[in-house]
């Protein structure tokens, strides 16, 4: 399977691993937050980079202690509609000062690729049937963009007034 | 009125062809309608009982005379010759295709025009007060701010796929005429005792099946931080608002159930964490928009025309018209026209293609090409001389546009209902035809007097039923359509919800109905200065109650 | 039999929304030459047949209507599909002389 990163088809380093199933040594594994709350004292003292996937209802301040330890946050959207992960990824980036990897999974349409990115997202698992070239296509549907958040895209606001300063 | 830099001419232009690309995936098989469903109501495109529906955005109803004679060509060419003015200052189209909806949006992408966020779970189009600029009593120009909140608010990357859709209305004076109260977020302009401007938050009011007046919960946000405010409180939203029951998702339900104190206190928790980010409003860019609504210079006029003093005098219809349909403007000479688009009988909020040429004619001629919407489904034009009230006038009546009854009992708010809508119980139309008609007199409109009323053609209360000085609810009852009346309901700066009148009325007898309860208003009240809703707070709906039912009854004993 | 209730399918067309009723073979906008179906078996038998429909774009949002077979033509038992069946709202569209005018199919 692969994960896109800006758009671009990648192989998937991580390993998901079911709660009751045995943690590989080596791989980088995604345990569920109830697995790293149970075995949290084991899961912090493992060697190989470990990461925890949170489903839309739980919040990362669950895990804000811990994401020292933690190299990736996985955020899923059960429905594509289901907004929350966008508010997490901001509270993890913005508010907890998260510097690791943020993944999204689940129902994750190409429509909402860039406002993902926007939100502090780095890569994705592209929805099952979907066409992984319709995420690539989908970063290149937009150049402006009115609201200033921690990505490195100008808004419009930001243009507008180096225009003028230029200009001046 | 604000016109757009390259910068927004190329998001608009960027977002229709989003829109395109959206439709031919849903045509090739790559969408399915439930994938597609959300992408479409983003851009205002419903299916609804007879065809698609189209919802244009008229960002805070503010409109030009060359937008407007596009939105006639729409009309012609892609519909059946009409629109409908809707109760969020916007307008749509009731037949579109599919297939035609990418043309119709690089038609409107031309004069600045979209339909983004006019339906979905977003951030909806901002309302604002119609007399926004010429009102006499307002602090400042609310479409500053409107506009500020529109760039913030438009694909919003966070906010996009909130629990339930999310509307913003902001106003700068006392008088609310933007129903305020009634939305998710509330804003009124107000100065603080240094003199400095900000905004008051009212968060958590809204209508449909769970009416809430917006409580205030931060009585000060300065200017500045407005875009972190907002921000702040939608975070708090869109992660704790209910997704497990659409009819428990808006914010309002969020408020009531956290308390609006603690509510507020996790906004604010929030809001310190950005209020000094990036979000910070820029005065350079405040200043920009500014500057596109700075005041026209408009001829300098004395305060009294006798020519239009004269005529007023002669001619008692004209008079009629000038008392019901225009306001005090705040430069002397001016008045602020309101045009009814609720004739007798007619459809509350249409307008047909020629209707909207001709009215685009008349903003160019009378008031600088300037025409606005307002939330009661009529169309505003802010700039006329007295001189030329007269004109106007005769001109508007010749294209059935004169009809004098703003904020009277015909000037009925009234959603498409189950004549067009997918989600109705009930039609609206048909009913505020019947009642208008029984209301036609002139005379008799002017002494009963100021008199809101709303109707709904079910729960979604789009006509604003619960909050209407009479409010008329469309119930489906095994198939059949039932009206039940509130009563004592307003949107105003004296915001109430209606009561209930009692058991619902079948279409027959609802007109009969409502005339009882204006009767019976005419007969309590203590003098003409006495308004409806005015009455019925004296005396409560008892006295109403008694008469309606009584009538009622007699009238089936009268058949039998 | 208990509680027969004749029953209709009907669904939108994709791309021009208007409403339409299965024949039994095909689709037709005009109600009365949509097929009944009194036992509810062939109701569901049908309402599953036009899935295929669906997948291949043609028609959005099928479901099952009752009718009523009282007079010579099977007629909509709801309110709310009367009005579709009319294919209009159910007042004249009357903007005076200011008449609406059918779209002009001109490109």
């Amino acid at each position: 399977m692969t994960v896109l990163r800006n758009g671009v088809p990648q192989p998937n380093e991580w390993v998901r691993v079911a709660d009751d199933a045995p943690l590989p040594e080596t791989d980088k594994v995604i345990v569920s937050l109830e697995r790293w709350q149970a075995e949290r004292v084991n899961l912090r003292q493992r060697n190989a980079a470990i990461g925890v996937a949170l489903k839309s209802e739980q919040s990362p301040l669950l895990i804000q202690d811990d994401l020292d330890r933690l190299s990736l946050v996985a955020l899923e959207f059960p429905k594509f509609t289901d907004g929350r992960a966008f508010s997490h990824a901001r509270v993890l980036r913005d508010r907890l000062g998260f510097t690791g990897e943020i993944r999204g999974f689940g129902q994750v349409l190409r429509d909402q690729y860039l406002f993902m990115l926007r939100c502090g997202f780095d890569t994705v698992e592209p929805a099952a049937g979907k066409r992984v070239e319709g995420y690539a296509e989908a970063l290149k549907e937009f150049s402006v963009f009115y609201q200033p958040t921690n990505d490195d895209r100008a808004t419009a606001l930001q243009l507008r007034h180096r225009k003028e300063a230029v200009a001046a | 009125m604000y016109r757009y830099d390259q910068f927004d001419a190329t998001f608009v232009r960027e977002r229709t062809a989003q829109f395109k690309g959206q439709v031919a995936r849903r045509l090739a098989g790559e969408l399915t309608e439930e994938e597609f469903r959300p992408l479409r109501l983003k851009n205002g495109l419903y299916l609804q009982l007879h065809a698609y529906m189209l919802r244009v955005a008229i960002p805070y109803g503010e409109l030009s005379s060359k937008q407007m004679r596009k939105l006639a060509f729409i009309a012609r060419r892609y519909d059946k010759g009409y629109g409908h003015f809707t109760t969020r200052q916007n307008i749509q189209y009731n037949w579109p295709r599919l297939d035609d909806v990418p043309a119709i949006l690089e038609h409107l992408a031309e004069v600045e025009m979209h339909a983004i966020q006019t339906s979905g779970n977003c951030i909806r189009n901002v309302t604002s007060d119609h007399f926004a600029g010429v009102a006499a009593d307002e602090i400042e120009d609310p479409r500053v701010w409107a506009e500020v909140i529109r760039q913030w608010s438009t694909l919003h990357p966070e906010f996009s796929y909130l629990p339930r859709k999310f509307k913003i209305a902001i106003i700068a004076a006392d008088k609310d005429r933007a129903a305020m109260r009634t939305h998710d977020i509330g804003l009124k302009i107000v100065r603080n005792a240094k003199g400095e401007l900000g905004f008051a938050f009212y968060t958590g009011g809204g209508q449909g099946r769970t009416p809430i007046i917006g409580p205030l919960v931060k009585s000060f946000v300065a200017a500045e931080d407005l875009l972190s405010y907002l921000d702040a409180t939608l975070r708090v939203y869109n992660m704790h608002g209910r997704r497990d029951n659409i009819y428990k998702a808006r914010i309002k339900i969020l408020v009531q159930a956290l308390g609006a104190e603690e509510f507020g206190r996790q906004v604010e928790e929030e809001w310190l964490r950005i209020k000094d980010s990036v979000l910070k409003l820029p005065a350079e860019e405040v200043a920009r928009i500014r500057q596109y609504f700075a005041p026209p210079a408009l001829e300098k006029l004395p305060a009294r025309n006798e020519g239009f003093e004269a005529k007023k005098a002669a001619d008692p219809d004209f008079a009629r018209w000038v008392q019901a349909n225009t306001d005090d403007h705040k430069v002397d000479g001016y008045r602020i026209v309101t045009i009814s688009l609720k004739p007798v009988g007619g459809a509350p909020g249409d307008a047909s293609a020629d209707q909207m040429d001709l009215l685009a004619d008349l903003a160019d001629a009378y008031s600088l090409g300037q025409i606005r919407v307002t939330h009661r489904q009529n169309l505003v034009l802010p700039y006329v001389r007295q001189q030329d009230l007269f004109d106007l006038w005769a001109k508007l009546g010749s294209a059935k546009l004169a009809e004098a009854n703003v904020e009277l009992v015909t000037d009925i708010i009234a959603c498409p209902g189950l004549d067009y809508c997918n989600l109705a119980n009930a039609r609206s139309i048909p009913v505020a035809q019947r009642i208008s008609r029984r209301f036609s007199d002139p005379k008799r409109l002017a002494e009963i007097g100021e008199l809101r009323l709303n109707i709904s053609g079910c729960i979604n209360a789009c006509g604003h039923h619960h909050v209407g000085h009479i409010g008329i609810l469309g119930v489906d009852k095994k198939g059949e359509e039932f009206y039940q009346v509130t009563l004592g309901g307003s949107s105003a700066e004296d915001i109430s919800l209606g009561k209930i009148l009692g058991p619902a009325f079948s279409l027959d007898q609802i007109t009969d109905a409502i005339e009882t309860v204006v009767d019976t208003y005419l007969d309590l009240r203590e003098g003409p200065q006495e308004r409806f809703i005015d009455t019925y707070r004296r005396l409560g709906i008892e006295p109403f109650k008694e008469k309606v039912y009584d009538s009622l009854k007699e009238r089936r004993s009268a058949a039998e | 039999m208990a509680n027969v209730v004749p029953q209709m399918v009907t669904a939108q067309w994709l791309l021009g929304g208007e409403s339409i009723y299965w024949t039994g073979d095909g689709w037709s906008e005009n109600f009365a030459a949509g097929a009944v179906y009194v036992e509810k078996e062939a109701a569901d038998a049908a309402l599953e047949q036009v899935q295929s429909f669906v997948r291949d774009r043609v028609v959005v949002g099928p479901y099952l209507i009752e009718v009523e077979l009282d007079g010579a033509l099977p007629q909509p038992t709801s309110a709310r599909e009367r009005i579709r069946a009319a294919h209009n709202a159910t007042f004249a569209i009357d903007h005076g002389s200011w008449t609406s005018r059918v779209a002009d199919q001109g490109s």
